[in-house]
């Protein structure tokens, strides 16, 4: 091993011995329990944690099941409206927020955008729990649509704005110089090239929709169980694969939403290295 | 349309969106922990502060109001897992973030994607892993027993334990930990770190006296990402501390769930929310004293 | 743009439409975890044509505070006997017109008509009955289940291999019976009494969990867990040969769960097609056959399997009391609440 004091040719002062191992193991830590997760779906074992053969029987038993189905359409009701609003309410913020030029309540309209990521999950399913109770809100998957569209406007939010700062103002006055008004400068050149940000605010913001489980499940009422609450009730009540199993489904469901999503961005990136 | 017609229309969605269904519910909830529970659920339109008085001093069964310490050990344990937590994933993310960020660009991008993804998945989902993982004749019994650590029918006996909540906590939160740190060691400039080694710095030298000072930002800020959520987890001690160990989480959510005690759920969730306010100021602290550090750095430098 | 909001309109109408406007031919049934037969659930939409939407809970607290909360939807709940006297205070149910005029309602047994909880049977129709106390893996285990200080205070076979009902109502009413006081005490002494016993049994208790008790007597995390009559003869069949439930001699807790319409159920007809269904012994006895509890309805032990007849955990010898728990007043209730909180902790 080269001595720390000397200046090696082959590893250089910023490269610290160890730090690749330890990546490794960093990377195992995160990936080894996805991986035992997923491999054990495909038990044929009636219990989740022996190991007996590879088989399906999970994956079958999953399309039988009608609560699960109801479940999982519940999810993507919730998801397909709440991400749509929240992408929309997104744009329309983050157009003003980097185009609307100086004005007073930036710093507030800022803050008030973060506030669903800085307050803990529990104490907003609580106080929206109480907030629909005592209000007498009860309009089903509706009342889960309306929380869920609160937390997914940051995420949303944060795609598209960066979108809009990387994108060179300069494109719009040029289409305003070749006589395009606003409207048609915003629709002909601002949105078009806006999309992929849109696009992976939406993303973000469906996922965040789908996987979320605390806040539903204190706001959940009759026939609106979502696919992590259902989730939540069969871990409860016994561990079988097939819990494995619908787990699997669900962690391929955002991983593949997000690689769509990075997959945008990193085009994205690449356009304005050329660009 | 004027620019200001423009800007309102704009923005008043989200205004309204956050502001009724986000500020709404946390004003009220704030004004429920100030009034009188009803026995079998709901609240009186009474004002009372017991809620708060209940933290610390509980009238026990005789009606005595004594300095009852139940409540100051979920919140003693909350404190400690989340700062174990929040320690833990430092530790576990730090060499990790440096050792990604000094890698070739394209391979950079691949590996910071590699830790968002867990972010994206469900936590709920990557919890229940641990629980196959640590559970009775689960995954860590079965590699023990094959590696003669332990017995054929013994257990390692992890599950229901302060350690397993603590294991799932850093799982679930290791990726906020490590983006931060990832964002402020990519900004380092390698070149202070040869002219360390230059002045005879060996690498622990410079881990401490360059690396942590400039990444200081990425370390408050990661360990504030950690420290909030874990504080008021919920998954993590209800899956896998048993329902025996509580944590500021589950007890919120237990008071909803089956106690039936609104006011004093809220008073409990509007003392996470004050943390979480204090968390907040120290890392905004914390960035300002930054800058003026990097400022006064860049003048010396410069003048 | 004026497009786009007019679908986005119509889309939202049509959620609240599928969201509220389910009043013809959909149940939402709320019922404890493991105590709803498939078989049951198709035998009722086939013959009726209705479809019923399953939700789930593990102990009456949850019911109660579920309602409380304001989730309405449901149309019927399967509260125990006092939580049926304490939502009909509370003013969470509604009533349900001609219980005793449904037509499979002369097969319910005379005791069990207009009972104390009900009676005018105004709101509820009878679901299954049983019992409370607690069941051991007999291998692992030297007692015999005699006596409820095998339970409160654990030996070194049974120190944190021991579980317990995450919800008070049983356990305290255990705890009563072991302590010879009474269920609803308003006597802070025998509740302090009753919390001693419990912190004292929590150093042994591994977990507390109303779900999932059967996987956890199997899989041999713990071999005593509180437990009920019927589920854990369920856990025999299953496979759990040498579970024992037992009886001790202080007695064990009786309940007697009921089908109720909460207020705001959407689909009231359905919910008293689903009672009527219920109360016609085959029926009920389908219902007993897989949850092992025992019914209100006697015709049915005509249906039932041998392996029902034959169930030896929901035998109950001649000398335990069974001692039915009731609703409590405030006052009593406060410190059931208090005792409990400090307990979880």
């Amino acid at each position: 091993m080269a001595s720390p004091h000397r200046k090696s040719k082959f590893r250089p002062i910023w490269d610290f011995p160890g730090f690749g191992g330890l990546s490794v193991g960093f990377f195992a830590f995160l990936y080894v329990p996805i991986l035992v997760l997923v491999a054990y779906s495909f038990n044929g074992s009636k219990f989740a944690m022996v190991w007996s053969e590879f088989s399906w029987r999970w994956y079958l038993k999953l399309l039988e099941n009608d609560d699960i189905h109801s479940a999982a359409i519940n999810s993507l009701i919730v998801a397909f409206f709440a991400a749509p609003a929240a992408t929309i309410m997104a744009t329309l913020a983050a157009l003003v927020m980097v185009r609307g030029g100086p004005f007073r309540s930036r710093a507030f309209t800022a803050g008030l955008i973060t506030l669903p990521l800085m307050v803990p999950e529990i104490v907003t399913a609580v106080a929206t729990l109480i907030f629909f109770a005592l209000l007498n809100i009860n309009l089903g998957l509706i009342n889960i649509i309306l929380a869920h569209t609160v937390f997914c406007i940051p995420f949303a939010y944060m795609p598209i704005r960066a979108a809009l700062e990387a994108m060179d103002p300069g494109l719009e006055v040029a289409a305003q110089d070749l006589y395009a008004d606003r409207w048609d400068a915003f629709r002909y050149v601002t949105l078009p090239l806006l999309t992929p940000g849109i696009m992976s605010g939406f993303m973000l913001a469906f996922v965040i929709s789908i996987d979320d489980f605390i806040i539903t499940l204190m706001v959940a009422g009759a026939g609106s169980t979502t696919l992590p609450v259902y989730i939540y009730s069969m871990i409860r009540t016994g561990v079988t694969p097939e819990v494995n199993a619908v787990s699997t489904l669900l962690l391929a469901v955002s991983v593949i939403l997000v690689s769509v999503y990075w997959l945008l961005s990193s085009a994205n990136r690449k356009g304005e290295a050329i660009g | 349309m004027s620019i200001k017609r423009l800007r309102l229309l704009g923005l008043l969605p989200t205004w309204v969106t956050i502001g009724v269904l986000m500020i709404g519910p946390l004003l009220i909830m704030a004004a429920v922990s100030l009034m009188e529970a009803n026995v079998y659920g709901g609240v009186h339109l009474r004002f009372d502060v017991s809620s708060y008085v209940q933290i610390l001093f509980d009238k026990n069964l005789f009606d005595e109001t004594e300095f009852n310490p139940a409540y100051l050990i979920i919140i003693m344990r909350s404190f400690m897992l989340a700062l174990g937590a929040t320690g833990l994933a430092l530790l576990i993310g730090f060499p990790a973030a440096y050792y990604i960020a000094r890698q070739p660009d394209h391979r950079k991008n691949l590996l910071v994607f590699l830790i968002t993804i867990p972010f994206w998945t469900n936590l709920l989902v990557r919890t229940f892993a641990w629980v196959i993982i640590l559970g009775r004749g689960g995954f860590m019994d079965q590699v023990g027993s094959f590696l003669n650590i332990i017995g054929p029918d013994e257990s390692i006996n992890l599950m229901y334990t302060n350690t397993a909540i603590l294991i799932g906590l850093v799982y679930s939160y290791l990726p906020l930990m490590v983006l931060p740190l990832y964002a402020s060691m990519e900004k380092m400039d390698v070149r202070l770190l040869e002219a360390g080694a230059d002045l005879y710095a060996n690498r622990y030298e410079l881990i401490r006296r360059i690396i942590v000072p400039l990444t200081m930002p990425g370390i408050i800020g990661g360990s504030i990402l950690v420290f909030v959520p874990c504080l008021g987890a919920f998954i993590a001690p209800d899956l896998l501390g048993g329902g025996k160990k509580l944590m500021l989480g589950s007890l919120v959510q237990l008071q909803f769930a089956t106690s039936r005690n609104w006011p004093f759920g809220a008073a409990i969730a509007m003392m996470l929310l004050a943390i979480v306010v204090i968390a907040l100021m120290v890392n905004a602290r914390a960035a300002r004293r930054h800058a003026v550090y990097e400022q006064t750095g860049a003048e010396a430098t410069h003048g | 743009m004026k497009k786009f909001a007019k679908t986005m309109m119509l889309a939202i109408g049509s959620v609240a439409v599928a969201a509220s406007a389910q009043a013809s031919g959909k149940l939402n049934l709320y019922n404890w975890t493991d105590y709803t037969p498939t078989e049951l659930i198709e035998k009722f939409e086939k013959e009726t044509g209705i479809e019923v939407t399953l939700d789930t809970y593990d102990s009456n607290e949850t019911l109660l505070a579920k309602l409380q909360s304001g989730a309405t939807g449901y149309d019927l709940v399967v509260p125990s006997q006092h939580f049926v006297d304490i939502m009909v205070k509370e003013g969470l149910l509604m009533k349900v017109d001609g219980i005793a005029d449904m037509p499979n309602y002369k097969y319910v047994d005379e005791r069990f008509r207009n009972p104390s909880w009900d009676p005018e049977q105004a709101y509820s129709t009878p679901y299954q009955m049983g019992s409370a106390s607690f069941a051991y893996r007999a291998n692992s285990y030297d007692g015999n289940g005699s006596s409820l200080k095998e339970f409160f205070e654990p030996n070194a076979a049974t120190c944190n291999k021991l579980a317990v009902f995450k919800s008070p109502d049983e356990v305290i009413n255990m705890a009563h019976l072991y302590l010879g006081s009474d269920f609803c005490s308003e006597d802070p002494k025998e509740m302090q009494a009753v919390l001693d016993v419990m912190m004292k049994q929590k150093e042994c208790v591994k977990v507390y969990s109303s779900e999932g008790i059967n996987d956890r007597l199997k899989s041999g995390d713990v071999v005593m867990h509180a437990h009920w009559d019927g589920f854990s003869q369920v856990g025999v069949w299953e496979g759990v040969d040498d579970l024992t439930y037992a009886y001790p001699k202080e007695g064990v807790v009786g309940w007697f769960d009921s089908l109720v319409v909460p207020n705001g159920a959407q689909n009231v007809e359905s919910a008293k097609a689903f009672m009527n269904f219920l109360m016609h012994p085959e029926n009920m006895a389908l219902l007993s056959n897989f949850a092992a509890y025992a019914n209100a309805i006697p015709e049915s032990v005509k249906y039932l399997s041998d392996d029902m007849k034959n169930a030896k955990n929901i035998q109950v010898p001649a000398d335990v009391p069974v001692k039915f728990g009731q609703a409590c007043n405030a006052k009593a209730q406060g410190l059931i609440d208090k005792v409990w909180t400090r307990v979880m902790q």
